[in-house]
C-alpha cells in the first residue's frame, strides 16, 4: 500500500463521523429547529454501539441499537422543545451535558475493554486496484453509507414534495400551517433523523476509528459537525466538502509535522517551498489549521449573499406555536 | 420545569449536607481529577489510588472526588467547595490546579492540600510527583533493540517540561544501543483525543516508523500498532487487552503507595508539607510485563530497570543538548530542578521544540 494511499483511507475514516452527523443535524436545521445537542446524542450513540457489539458480538446490531438509541435520545430535545416550546439552544445544550455525563455512566463498564470493529469490506480484484482500490472498493460499510447518505439527503431535500415541506416548514412555519402542514410533526420527524445520523456518527468512532469507549471519546467532533453545517451553508455536498477538508488539513498536518524535508525534495519548487513552510509553523497552529482553513473556505464558497440567504432556514430556532 | 430543576438541586445538595455532617468522625479524603475517571489512563490511575486507599484504611476514612474539573480559574472553586464540605486533606492532580491550590490553600490553613506535578509549596501544601523518564529510558533501549528500521514515532501532548523530560529520557535509551536511532515527534496538541491519536499513530506508521511511543493517554495508538501488525508501548494504565501482540510493556503510574502513606500521616497527625518524587524504586512507577520481544531485549530491560532501582539515573553525563553544547559533564547527574523545568532537546532529536 503506497504512502498517497494509506493517508487517504486515513482521511476518509476521520471524516465519515463528522459527515454523517453534520448530515443529520443538516435535515434539522432545514426544518426550522436548531438542536445542540450532537455532541450528547453522538456520545450516547457512541457506547450504545460498543455495548450493543460487545455483548453480541455483532458491530452491525452495535450500529443499528446506536440509531435508535440516538433518535430516541433525541425525542427528549423533540418533546421539550418542540411540544413544550423551550428554548431550543438551552434545551439543545441541556441534551449534550446529559449525554456526555450519561453515557459516561452507562460505559462505567466498558472502560479498559477491547472493542469490536467493524471489518472492512474487500471485493477480490476490485480492492487490489492501484491507488484507488481500498479507497473505493475496501473501506468499512459506514464509509459507503455516508456517501449514500449525502446523495439521499440531497435528493430528499431538493428532488422530493416531501423534501420541499421540509424546507417550507423550515422557512416559513406560519404559512406552512396555514396550508395544513403539521408543522410539529415534521419537526419530529427531523429532528429524530438528527438524533439517528448522530448516534451512528458516535457508533462510528466506537466500531470503525478507535474500536474502545472511553468518556467523552468524542472529543468535540459535534460541535465540529454543527459549524460545518452552517459553514456549508445547509448544501449536502457542500457538507460533504467541508468535512472532508477538515480531515484532509487534520491528517495533512500530522504528516507534515512528522516528515524529513529532504523526503520531499521530489516535489516541485514552489510546492516544496510551501512544505517546508508549513513544517517551520509551530505545531499548535498546525493544530488550529483545520479549523481555519475550513471555515475560510466554506465562508468563501458562500460569499454569495442571495444564495446563502436562499439556503438559510429563515425559521431556524425559532419556536412555534400553532395558534388554532 | 426551572422549578422542578431547582428543587431536585436543592434537595441534592442537602443530600451531601447530611451526608457530610454524619461522617464527621471519619477522616475526610478527597481527590480533584482533571479527566474523567473513565479515561483508561491517567485520572483513572489517581483513582485506583483512591480506591486502594477506602480499601485499605476502611472505615477511618471516607472520600470522594471531582472529575472533569477544568484547569483554570473554574478550580478554584472545585478546591473551596471540597475545602467547606469538610475534607481534611485535598489531593489536586494536574499541573494546572496549580494556582488555585496555592490561593485556596492560603485560605484553609487548616486543611492538606497535595499537588501533583507542580512545584509550588507551602506549610499545608505539598508536592509530589513520579519519574516517568526512569520507565521512558527502558522504552528507549527496548525500541532500538526491537526496530527493524532504528525509527520510532512518538505521539506527545503539549510541550511542558514532563514531556519533554520524556522524549530526552527515550532518546538516550535509544542511543545507548544505537547511537543512529532516529525519532520522528508528532504534536497533538491534546492529552485526549482517541481518534487524533489514532490518525497520529497511522501517519507514523505510514511515514516509516515501526514501533510508535506515546504521552497522550488513550490505547488508540496501540491498537493500530496490534492491527498493523506494529509494535508499541502503553502508557499510564497495562493496555495488554488492548494490544496483546503490540503492546511489549507499559508505564504505569502507581500513585496507591503514597496516597496510603500520606493519609496515614494525616490521621495520625504526622502529616508535614514535602517534595516527594517517587520512581521506579519507590513503586510509584511500575513496568508492566515486559511481552512481543526477543529473550535478549527483554533481559537487557530487566537489567537497566535493576539498575534504576539501585538508584541510578538515566540522565546521567556525557550528555550533549540538541545544539551539541554540553548538558552533563562526563558522570554528573542531573538534579531534580534541572528536569522539572526542562526545555531542550538532547542531541539527537529531529524535531523543533514548540515555544
Amino acid at each position: 500500500m503506497g504512502m498517497l494511499e494509506a493517508i487517504l483511507l486515513t482521511i476518509a475514516t476521520a471524516s465519515t463521523p463528522l459527515l454523517i452527523a453534520a448530515l443529520g443535524e443538516l435535515v434539522v436545521e432545514r426544518s426550522g429547529v436548531l438542536n445542540l445537542g450532537t455532541e450528547g446524542m453522538m456520545l450516547m450513540g457512541a457506547v450504545t454501539g460498543f455495548g450493543v457489539a460487545l455483548s453480541t458480538g455483532s458491530p452491525w446490531l452495535g450500529a443499528l441499537a446506536a440509531i435508535l438509541v440516538g433518535a430516541v435520545f433525541s425525542l427528549l430535545f423533540g418533546i421539550l422543545a418542540l411540544s413544550f416550546v423551550t428554548n431550543q439552544v438551552a434545551t439543545g445544550l441541556a441534551l449534550t451535558l446529559l449525554g456526555t455525563g450519561f453515557s459516561g455512566m452507562l460505559g462505567v463498564g466498558f472502560v479498559g475493554q477491547p472493542g469490536v470493529r467493524m471489518t472492512n469490506i474487500y471485493i477480490p480484484g476490485l480492492s487490489d486496484l492501484p491507488l484507488v482500490g481500498r479507497l473505493l472498493f475496501g473501506q468499512d460499510p459506514l464509509f459507503y453509507l455516508s456517501i449514500v447518505l449525502v446523495i439521499a439527503v440531497s435528493w430528499f431535500l431538493f428532488r422530493t414534495r416531501a423534501g420541499l415541506t421540509l424546507r417550507a416548514v423550515g422557512d416559513n412555519h406560519g404559512s406552512a400551517h396555514a396550508l395544513g402542514i403539521s408543522v410539529i410533526g415534521i419537526r419530529y420527524l427531523a429532528v429524530m433523523f438528527g438524533g439517528a445520523c448522530a448516534g451512528l456518527a458516535g457508533a462510528q468512532l466506537s466500531l470503525v476509528y478507535t474500536p474502545q469507549w472511553v468518556e467523552n471519546m468524542t472529543a468535540g467532533r459535534g460541535w465540529i459537525a454543527l459549524a460545518l453545517v452552517v459553514f456549508a451553508s445547509w448544501r449536502p455536498w457542500r457538507v460533504l466538502a467541508g468535512a472532508y477538508l477538515f480531515g484532509a488539513i487534520t491528517i495533512a498536518q500530522l504528516h507534515i509535522q512528522a516528515i524529513n524535508l529532504g523526503d520531499l525534495s521530489f516535489l516541485p519548487g514552489p510546492l516544496y517551498a510551501l512544505a517546508a513552510g508549513v513544517k517551520s509553523l509551530p505545531s499548535q497552529f498546525l493544530s488550529a489549521l483545520p479549523y481555519l482553513a475550513t471555515v475560510l473556505v466554506l465562508v468563501l464558497i458562500s460569499r454569495n449573499k442571495r444564495l446563502t440567504m436562499m439556503n438559510t432556514p429563515a425559521s431556524l430556532g425559532s419556536a412555534f406555536v400553532p395558534d388554532r | 420545569m426551572k422549578k422542578t430543576m431547582i428543587a431536585l438541586a436543592a434537595a441534592a445538595a442537602m443530600a451531601s449536607l447530611t451526608a457530610g455532617a454524619q461522617a464527621q468522625e471519619k477522616l475526610k479524603a478527597c481527590w480533584v481529577y482533571v479527566g474523567p475517571i473513565g479515561d483508561f489512563g491517567y485520572s483513572y490511575q489517581h483513582d485506583q489510588g483512591r480506591l486502594q486507599v477506602e480499601k485499605e484504611l476502611g472505615d477511618k476514612v471516607e472520600t470522594s472526588y471531582l472529575e472533569n474539573v477544568p484547569e483554570g480559574p473554574d478550580s478554584d472553586r472545585a478546591f473551596e467547595r471540597l475545602a467547606r464540605e469538610g475534607c481534611k486533606i485535598i489531593f489536586g492532580t494536574s499541573f494546572g490546579f496549580m494556582d488555585s491550590m496555592v490561593k485556596v490553600a492560603a485560605k484553609f490553613p487548616d486543611i492538606k492540600f497535595e499537588h501533583a506535578t507542580g512545584y509550588k509549596k507551602s506549610d499545608n501544601l505539598a508536592i509530589y510527583n513520579a519519574r516517568f523518564y526512569e520507565g521512558r529510558y527502558i522504552l528507549g533501549q527496548i525500541a532500538a533493540k526491537e526496530s527493524k528500521k532504528g525509527l520510532a514515532g512518538y505521539i506527545v501532548s503539549f510541550p511542558i517540561p514532563e514531556v519533554v523530560m520524556g522524549i530526552n529520557s527515550f532518546m538516550l535509551g535509544a542511543q545507548s544501543v544505537n547511537p543512529d536511532f532516529k525519532i520522528k515527534i508528532v504534536w497533538v496538541n491534546s492529552w485526549f483525543d482517541p481518534g487524533k491519536e489514532a490518525d497520529a499513530a497511522k501517519a507514523l506508521f505510514d511515514q516509516g516508523a515501526d514501533i510508535i511511543v506515546q504521552h497522550t493517554d488513550s490505547t488508540a495508538a496501540l491498537q493500530v500498532a496490534e492491527e498493523r501488525g506494529l509494535k508499541g508501548f502503553g502508557q499510564s494504565s497495562d493496555m495488554a487487552k488492548f494490544a496483546p501482540k503490540a503492546q511489549m510493556t507499559a508505564i504505569v503510574d502507581d500513585w496507591a503507595p503514597y496516597y496510603l502513606e500520606r493519609v496515614k500521616a494525616a490521621l495520625d497527625g504526622s502529616w508535614k508539607t514535602s517534595d516527594t518524587w517517587g520512581g521506579i524504586k519507590d513503586g510509584e512507577v511500575v513496568m508492566s510485563p515486559y511481552a512481543n520481544m526477543s529473550d535478549e531485549t527483554k533481559k537487557m530491560a530487566e537489567e537497566t530497570e535493576a539498575k534504576i532501582k539501585g538508584g541510578w539515573n538515566p540522565f546521567t553525563g556525557p550528555v550533549m543538548k540538541q545544539d551539541g553544547s554540553e548538558f552533563l559533564k562526563d558522570g554528573q547527574v542531573a538534579d531534580d530542578a534541572t528536569l522539572l523545568g526542562m526545555n531542550f532537546y538532547v542531541k539527537g532529536v529531529d524535531d523543533k521544540l514548540p515555544q
